[in-house]
């Protein structure tokens, strides 16, 4: 927020709300790079690090919602300071939603070790897509904190990829599975994996959105690219 | 957001200048006050909110060096330049102010005595038209027993239902409403905010309000002034949420200053 309030301390209630929230967003940033690395490495230690970081997560999601809810009970914001606070529970909502599949996707790299087959599996293919999901994430933060619409628009765009590659991998899988009925389990749990990285990606869409609700008052979640660009001019 | 039709006009205002001696008070004002809706003003203090308020019924006119210029047009008739006689035009366009002004005299006499003054009506026809009044006003239930009470032992909100009775006895079109609520506790608010809403299925209702929440909670369309200019007049729903200038959002936000 760069222009400020009559009342200062509506001003630092704002900003204290902002902080906090990319404070959130930074944790999971880091909770979905712990949970690839941990599918690259199969590393169970790094896995149990991602599922145990999640209580800290959904605290500060329940703090968040608290001084938002706070804020309007006081404040009865209207117009911007209205739309960003809304945006603001959204957006703590997606990113708790994205830890939960940082999780997931720590507890399927646990299910794959106990299987005990991590070496035939596709895994390389996967850390693309995941690489690219984590990578939208942290633009989507970004460029909510600057209220950037035109880098919303382009992770609206780039969501498109990630669910191409989600497909394709589905087919990989697909064949390794039919060729050998013993890697049937730890695929699965590969798929649903896949799956996470997938709805990471989505998370991101979704923040994205957020930043085009904020500034310009639409509400274009299910909205076109096409309609998406009429707004933004 | 959905853009809801503006519905006909009932008072059109257009190019209106106003002047206190030589201070410019109203700027070039255009605009339309919907009929059958609440309009409502907001904006700083001195911004000419109650200035353009005292046009509509030309409350001005007490004043020698207070003039007008432009269109004031009510159903089509300019009433900056019209020879109908101000009584009349303010049957027609009634007046709420701030503070609770009953007259000294009795909760039936205040309504009766604004009716006297355009019809002659039976003592059993007032009867009736004082009882449509008071309950129009949400007042009946609470002063039937006590018609001959004094006004002035009502409480604030109590008083400022009985003005609008007042108001609505001698049938207007057009009630304006010069911050109504400013002097009443939350309650008293609540229940004239209430009225409000209902007297936009018979009449036309501009307010005035320093109170944002308020112009939020009842009006249809809101306008914001700012030193004598209509900065933005629009949906209120629209305006509260994604107002169209910067000037305005500041000002509903509390960035002004």
């Amino acid at each position: 927020m760069p222009d400020k309030h009559l009342s200062t301390q509506f001003d630092s209630e704002l900003s204290s709300v902002s902080s906090r929230v990319m404070e959130m967003g930074g944790l999971v940033e880091s909770q979905i790079q712990q949970a690839i690395q941990s599918l690259g490495q199969m590393n169970a230690e790094l896995a149990q690090a991602v599922v145990n970081a999640e209580n800290q997560v959904n605290a500060m999601d329940v703090e968040l919602d608290h001084e938002i809810s706070s804020i309007i009970a006081r404040r009865q914001p209207t117009a911007r300071d209205l739309r960003l606070l809304l945006a603001v529970a959204k957006l703590t909502a997606n990113l708790e939603r994205a830890g939960d599949e940082a999780e997931k996707m720590a507890r399927m790299v646990l299910s794959i070790l106990q299987t005990g087959t991590p070496r035939a599996l596709p895994v390389l293919e996967l850390r693309v897509a995941s690489d690219l999901a984590a990578g939208l994430l942290r633009k989507a933060l970004d460029a909510f904190a600057r209220l950037d619409t035109a880098t919303a628009l382009a992770i609206v765009r780039e969501d498109g990829l990630i669910d191409q590659e989600f497909d394709s991998f589905m087919r990989v899988l697909i064949t390794h599975m039919m060729e050998d009925p013993r890697k049937i389990s730890p695929s699965l749990d590969l798929l649903f994996l896949a799956k996470a990285v997938e709805r990471i990606g989505d998370h991101a869409k979704n923040i994205a959105e957020l930043i085009i609700y904020v500034v310009k008052g639409a509400d274009v979640r299910h909205a076109s690219i096409e309609e998406i660009e009429i707004v933004l001019r | 957001m959905n853009q809801k039709p503006v519905p006909q006009a009932k008072i059109s205002v257009r190019d209106l200048n106003f002047f206190y001696g030589k201070f410019h008070a109203l700027k070039g004002i255009d605009l339309d006050i919907p009929q059958n809706k609440v309009t409502a003003f907001i904006g700083p203090s001195g911004c000419g909110k109650s200035t353009l308020l005292r046009v509509f019924n030309r409350m001005y006119a007490l004043y020698p060096d207070q003039r007008a210029e432009g269109q004031v047009l009510l159903d089509g008739e300019n009433l900056l330049t019209s020879k109908q006689d101000v009584a009349l035009l303010r049957a027609k366009v009634g007046m709420v102010f701030q503070k609770p002004t009953p007259f000294p005299m009795s909760i039936y006499d205040n309504i009766a005595f604004g009716i006297k003054l355009f019809e002659n009506l039976s003592t059993s026809d007032m009867e009736d038209r004082v009882e449509w009044a008071l309950r129009k006003a949400a007042l009946w239930n609470e002063v039937k027993d006590k018609l001959r009470q004094s006004g002035s032992s009502l409480s604030g909100g109590q008083q400022q239902r009985l003005c609008i009775a007042r108001g609505i006895a001698i049938k207007p079109e057009v009630i304006l409403l010069d911050e109504p609520c400013s002097a009443l506790d939350p309650i008293s608010t609540a229940k004239i905010e209430e009225l409000i809403v209902e007297l936009k299925q018979d009449y036309t209702v501009v307010i005035v309000t320093h109170n944002m929440q308020q112009a939020a909670r009842c009006s249809d369309f809101t306008a914001y002034m700012y030193l004598g200019d209509l900065v933005e007049f629009g949906d209120t729903e629209q305006l509260f949420f994604k107002p169209t200038r910067k000037e305005t959002e500041d000002y509903i936000t509390g960035r002004f200053g």
